[in-house]
């Protein structure tokens, strides 16, 4: 670990102007993933902009032009999100998801803008003495022919097969968030469909975010489906561990018809799949194991897999199903 | 660089110069003498470090100290100023250890479990999301998820907490 | 030194549950372990220590620049193979550190950083720079490696076995089973890493190291550095009050120990602490070898066996052969008039594997207890019924009588708690809900084990009162309080009347905490020196008079074979759709003498029935065969049991005492429990599913079907 300038920020707009003032720097927020980056020598910043004393930290309801939703500072802490009882009864998958990651104690400090800006668990990239594209680019992606067990199936390159490990990434993305961003330009909203990108050719880079501009709030738009949400993650450990695959599912049925449904993957992309082809394919269709294993089939048709992730495709089409079938269940009661 | 912190641990005041870089657990471990949280893997994967940091389980090898000027530490040493806390004493009785490694972290993270689910905060196996928490073994097992044993006293530390929450 | 024969002792508080002696120290935090050890403790103004690793798995250091690091504020002092202190002996190439350039495995330690703060250590090995020459590799354990027969395997047994003409039987044999089993590299991963504290001092020329060590013997750790130091072992002090576990990794010196103790011996009596980091761990401190099993039973219709065949691939490093006796429990399991054994190592360019729970026993009985499910599953015949069918009358390996030999009791009493009559033998026949539900079993089996040269001291302290002092060392297995229970007993005391000293190299020699033989060992020398105290000096014995004495050796064990047995069940339940598995309960009954404390006893058995369970649904360290290391280099990669995790998990054990064996009428117990129950666990999930997996570990994508599993 650098030496490091420590600095810290009373408010967004201060910290985006140290930011701008600091070389080299970079924003701590509740540092369960910096400062384990710090320590293995993948991030290298010479200075922190400390953003958690900001008091980003509250969930208000919100109501504009367009409707209604919850806004989430970026400083509201996991656990204190999906404990929060409007996320409960209003948004069930954002609960669920938040409780399906880590544990106990990281749920306590990881923030809301930091969980969507965790970095992959590739163990290539976690490993400086490996030559990796992500973290060092132009070296090349060790994954690729090695440990895959945990490689993206859809939209990698041949320069990068990471996932993302974020479980809320996932269920914000199937219920059509967005954040709030604040950088030396100004404000400005990205769809969090948007916010992350597939790796191309340079995987170094995972977010659309410029440099400088600091996640202020989260925007969660207030929904009939997003009522009738759930979140499935199937892991090695039945605890503590990130998903081989994640299921984030919404479904509205009308007349016996889907009428809305909403579907994102986690642990299978560079970043949180909304898997639009398979949520057309459903719109309109009766709720059935075989309809779903079909609208399933229409967004996997892009899938690449080793031997190591081959076993993804099957797992995401029955957890995908099982998601579905148990939100029908719940919908028809 | 240094710069200056100040920190109460288990009720005691310190004021000391640290290196930015010096996570909490480091601080309190090489710096202040307190070696009750322990490391296990100084990454967020074990648990063993765990305090009651102002009140909540925190993981001190996943701080800077320096981003925890003012806050209060409770560990589990702190925790048995006066006569051991129940947690502790239903640990003795149902042997929830054995090397003794994890356990102060495995005993914060009781403490700071138990009261979450006073709370009513829900977890991952929480049926009802919206409904009151009964904190049954398979709640009690998925909140402890975050403290590894690898002697594997998870059965006697169940049994502790069953009957810390039952009370 | 006295020799006394142990004779068995009066019975009054074996057998009761008593309270660790060190339960408040440890739910506290008060406990101090290898690197938190203060002023008080001698520990002034340490130095920490950083290590520095090869990035190739063969080769040369062809230079190491350290003009960064040493400029890195608090950077005292960066060693390498160019001006490490020289040893008097290098043929332990594991221990041997930095004597010369060559590197025979990734991860090896390269260079050490010296500084006055953790901080400045860590950064200032990131800042070393090592240049390297790179030779080509060979690292990853296949069918296809050129292979050797060692001479013998570990700890001292055969290499190979023949008994009778095995093809021949194969040949009539009405049912053959042949298959192929794989285990892989594990990692002991005790929580606390592994780490020492060290500092030399020299006295009038005769020269002193001083260390707390994170061990399981600290007597083994001064005998191995002593030569390679060139000191006598008695100049030696180690110390190990607490240690945070070990599981087999911390029975030896690792490689980390000599650079602690080398470092220190350029800093001019300060105190050196190294505490190696999780992901350290993964290259140096140790770790199960990966095995292949071929594995041929050839039966009668009815399940009797005629042939029994393992043939075992594993791996040892080019640096130091380490033979995992993989097969040497088929060797005495079950009867069968011919047999084949054999053990072939590939000598690789990897880090140095070593001792982990149940080394042998645990990868030996998955591939042979899995095969025996099968030839139940080809027979039509209970898998308990089956294990009865073969029972030996005398130990098949050696022709002698067991000593107690009750796996059928264990069996038997295990199906009856477990519920086992009520089983439906057809695979894949219960569904729940979501879940594919199934039941299986292994037997267990680990031999009964006492080491020589183990002494105990008994001084009175007046007032009824005794100190009992031993080296052994408490692991978190409560040899602290077991030992205490049998020194009062031995003495017919309290126990609250002894006052016990352990895990100092300055007490009487203790051997490691391993192999399941510690309680037995250092029990026995305990009673040994109790029993010829009171006949040196009687029962009312004036304070200060004390009697070191050892165990005379016992020739009952020329005569018998001493084992102990068990049998493990288990509950699996395999998702449906996900592929997901839970294990609802693991049950496990065991002989193993008389049980001296039922609680940490009991705590032993969980553990160890909680860390197979690891083994069999998680654990897989992965080594990457391009770059030669384990890439699932930390608890967040390399997965074990979490407490969500271990459900409904007990164990219980068979009334008995086992007098011929121990005077206190007890086996060892720290193996046993991780023995046959991943196999228990993967016959579950073929129950469960009617698919048979035979590599661990048995993960969600060996049940991932298009359809559902």
């Amino acid at each position: 670990m650098k030496d490091l300038t420590y600095l810290t920020a009373d408010t967004a707009d201060s910290a985006v102007e140290l930011f701008a003032a600091t070389p080299g720097a970079q924003f701590l927020g509740g540092g369960t993933n910096l400062i384990d980056h710090l320590k293995l020598g993948v991030a290298t910043p010479d200075a922190l902009v400390d953003i958690s004393r900001i008091p980003l930290d509250r969930v208000e309801e919100y109501q504009d032009a367009i409707g209604s939703g919850l806004r989430i500072g970026s400083n509201v802490r996991n656990s204190d999100l999906a404990a929060h009882p409007v996320v409960r009864a209003s948004f069930p998958a954002v609960s669920r998801a938040l409780l399906a990651g880590a544990s106990g104690q990281i749920r306590n400090q990881a923030t809301t803008g930091g969980n969507l800006l965790q970095r992959t668990r590739c163990v290539y990239f976690q490993d400086v003495t490996t030559p990796c594209n992500k973290r060092e680019p132009g070296t090349g992606c060790s994954a690729l022919e090695g440990y895959g067990r945990h490689n993206a199936v859809l939209g990698a390159s041949d320069a990068c097969v990471a996932t993302h490990p974020s479980d809320l990434a996932v269920a914000l993305a199937a219920l059509d968030a967005s954040v709030v961003v604040l950088g030396p330009e100004g404000e400005r909203r990205i769809a969090l469909d948007d916010l992350h990108r597939l790796p191309d050719d340079d995987p170094s880079i995972d977010t659309i975010l410029e440099p400088g501009e600091l996640i202020t709030s989260v925007e969660l738009p207030r929904t009939a489906v997003a009522a009738q949400s759930t979140y499935r993650k199937v892991r090695d450990r039945a605890s503590f561990a990130f998903a081989l695959v994640s299921v984030a599912a919404a479904l509205q049925v009308e007349g016996g018809r889907v009428s809305d449904v909403r579907i994102a993957w986690g642990g299978v992309a560079h970043k949180p799949w909304r898997a639009r082809r398979a949520e057309d394919w459903l719109r309109g269709r009766a709720i059935t194991e075989q309809t779903i294993r079909a609208a399933v089939a229409e967004e996997l048709t892009a899938a690449r897999t080793n031997a190591q992730s081959v076993y993804k495709v099957p797992m995401l089409t029955n957890t995908t199903t099982l998601a579905l079938l148990r939100l029908a269940e719940e919908v028809a009661q | 660089m240094d710069m200056h912190l100040t920190l109460t641990v288990d009720g005691e005041e310190h004021s000391l110069d640290v290196d930015t870089r010096t996570t909490l657990l480091d601080t309190l471990r090489e710096h202040l003498g307190v070696t009750s949280p322990k490391k296990g893997c100084d990454h967020g994967q074990c648990g063993s470090c765990t305090v009651l940091l102002d009140g909540r389980r925190h993981l001190t090898c996943l701080s800077l100290a320096v981003a925890h000027e003012g806050a209060s530490v409770e560990t589990a040493s702190g925790l048995a100023t006066d006569g051991l806390h129940p947690v502790q004493q239903a640990f003795l009785e149902h042997d929830g250890y054995q090397c003794g490694y994890c356990t102060p972290g495995q005993v914060c993270s009781a403490v700071g479990m138990l009261r979450e689910a006073t709370e009513g905060h829900p977890s991952h196996v929480t049926a009802d999301l919206i409904g009151e928490v009964d904190l049954d073994d398979d709640e009690i097992r998925e909140r402890m998820s975050g403290n590894l044993c690898r002697c594997g006293a998870y059965v006697g530390i169940l049994d502790a907490l069953r009957e810390c929450a039952s009370q | 030194m006295t020799e006394q024969v142990a004779r068995p002792v009066k019975i009054r508080t074996i057998g009761r549950r008593t309270d660790r002696a060190d339960g408040v120290e440890k739910v506290t935090g008060r406990a101090t372990y290898a690197v938190e050890h203060g002023v008080d403790d001698g520990v002034v103004d340490p130095l920490h220590l950083w290590l520095v690793q090869s990035t190739v798995a063969k080769g040369r250091v062809s230079a190491v620049r350290a003009e960064a690091a040493l400029s890195h504020p608090g950077v005292v002092a960066v060693i390498d193979h160019t001006n490490a202190p020289r040893l008097h002996d290098t043929d332990n190439r594991e221990l041997a550190i930095l004597q010369d350039d060559r590197v025979g495995f990734r991860g090896q330690i390269v260079a050490l950083v010296l500084a006055e703060t953790l901080e400045a250590a860590r950064q200032g090995a990131a800042l070393v720079e090592v240049d390297q020459e790179v030779d080509p590799h060979e690292v990853e354990l296949t069918e296809h490696n050129a292979t050797y027969r060692p001479e013998t395997v570990n700890p001292d047994m055969d290499t190979d076995t023949d008994e009778g003409d095995v093809d021949a039987a194969f040949a009539q044999a009405d049912v053959v089973v042949d298959h192929t089993y794989r285990t892989p590299y594990e990692h002991n991963n005790p929580l606390e890493a592994h780490a020492t504290t060290a500092w030399w001092e020299s006295d009038g020329g005769d020269e002193r190291l001083t260390m707390f060590d994170s061990t399981q013997g600290v007597h083994g750790v001064a005998q191995s550095l002593a030569p390679m130091l060139g000191l006598a072992p008695g100049q030696i002090r180690v110390r190990a009050p607490y240690v945070g576990g070990g599981f087999g990794s911390k029975g030896e010196a690792h490689a980390h120990v000599m650079a602690a103790v080398l470092a220190a011996r350029t800093t001019e009596g300060r105190p050196v602490k190294l505490a190696v980091t999780r992901q350290q761990m993964f290259a140096l401190t140790g770790y199960r070898t990966a095995t292949i099993s071929h594995i041929r039973l050839g039966a009668s219709a009815d399940g009797r066996l005629d042939a029994i065949e393992h043939i075992v691939q594993e791996q040892t490093s080019t640096i130091r052969e380490f033979a995992e006796q993989t097969a040497s429990p088929t060797r005495m399991m079950y009867a069968a008039p011919n047999r084949r054994t054999r053990h072939r190592l590939a000598r690789l360019d990897v880090a140095v594997p070593s001792w982990m729970r149940a080394p042998g026993e645990m990868p030996g009985m998955f591939a042979q207890e899995v095969a025996m499910d099968e030839l139940a599953v080809s027979c039509g015949v209970d898998p308990i019924l089956l294990r009865e069918l073969n029972e030996p009358d005398t130990d098949p390996e050696t022709g002698l009588p067991f000593n107690n030999r009750r796996l059928v009791d264990c069996l038997r009493h295990g199906a009856e708690r477990f519920g086992w009559a009520a089983r439906n033998r057809e695979p894949r026949a219960t569904r729940d809900g979501e879940w594919w539900v199934g039941t299986g079993v292994a037997s267990a089996t680990y031999p009964a084990n006492r080491m020589p040269g183990n002494a105990a001291r008994v001084r009175s302290l007046g007032d009824g009162r005794y100190a009992v002092a031993i080296a052994s060392v408490d692991i978190g297995t409560g040899a602290r309080t077991v030992l205490s229970q049998i020194a009062a007993d031995a003495l017919d005391v309290e126990p609250s009347a002894i006052d016990l000293e352990v895990a100092d190299t300055r007490l009487p020699a203790a051997t490691v905490a391993g192999g399941s033989s510690g309680t037995s060992s250092w029990g026995t020398a305990i009673v040994a020196a109790a029993q010829r105290f009171r006949k040196d000096h009687g029962d009312s014995a004036e304070p200060g008079l004390e009697t070191t004495a050892t165990p005379a050796d016992d020739p009952a064990e020329e005569r018998l074979s001493f084992h102990s047995f068990g049998a493990v069940f288990a509950e699996a339940r395999v998702n449906h759709w996900t592929g997901e598995i839970r294990v609802p309960r693991l049950f496990g009954v065991y002989s193993v003498g008389r049980v001296i404390n039922p609680m940490t006893a009991r705590s032993q058995f969980l553990g160890g029935l909680v860390m197979g369970l690891s083994a069999g649904l998680f654990e897989d360290s992965y080594r990457d065969p391009r770059l030669g290391h384990v890439v699932t280099q930390d608890l967040a990669t390399y997965h074990v049991a979490a407490h969500a995790d271990v459900l409904d998990v007990d164990a219980e054990w068979l009334e008995e005492s086992d007098d011929t064996f121990t005077p206190m009428g007890s086996r060892g117990i720290g193996e046993i429990g991780i023995v046959g129950t991943a196999a228990a666990v993967a016959n579950a999930t073929f129950h469960a599913t009617g698919t048979r997996v035979r590599s661990l570990p048995i993960t969600v994508d060996d049940f991932s079907g298009a359809d559902g599993i």
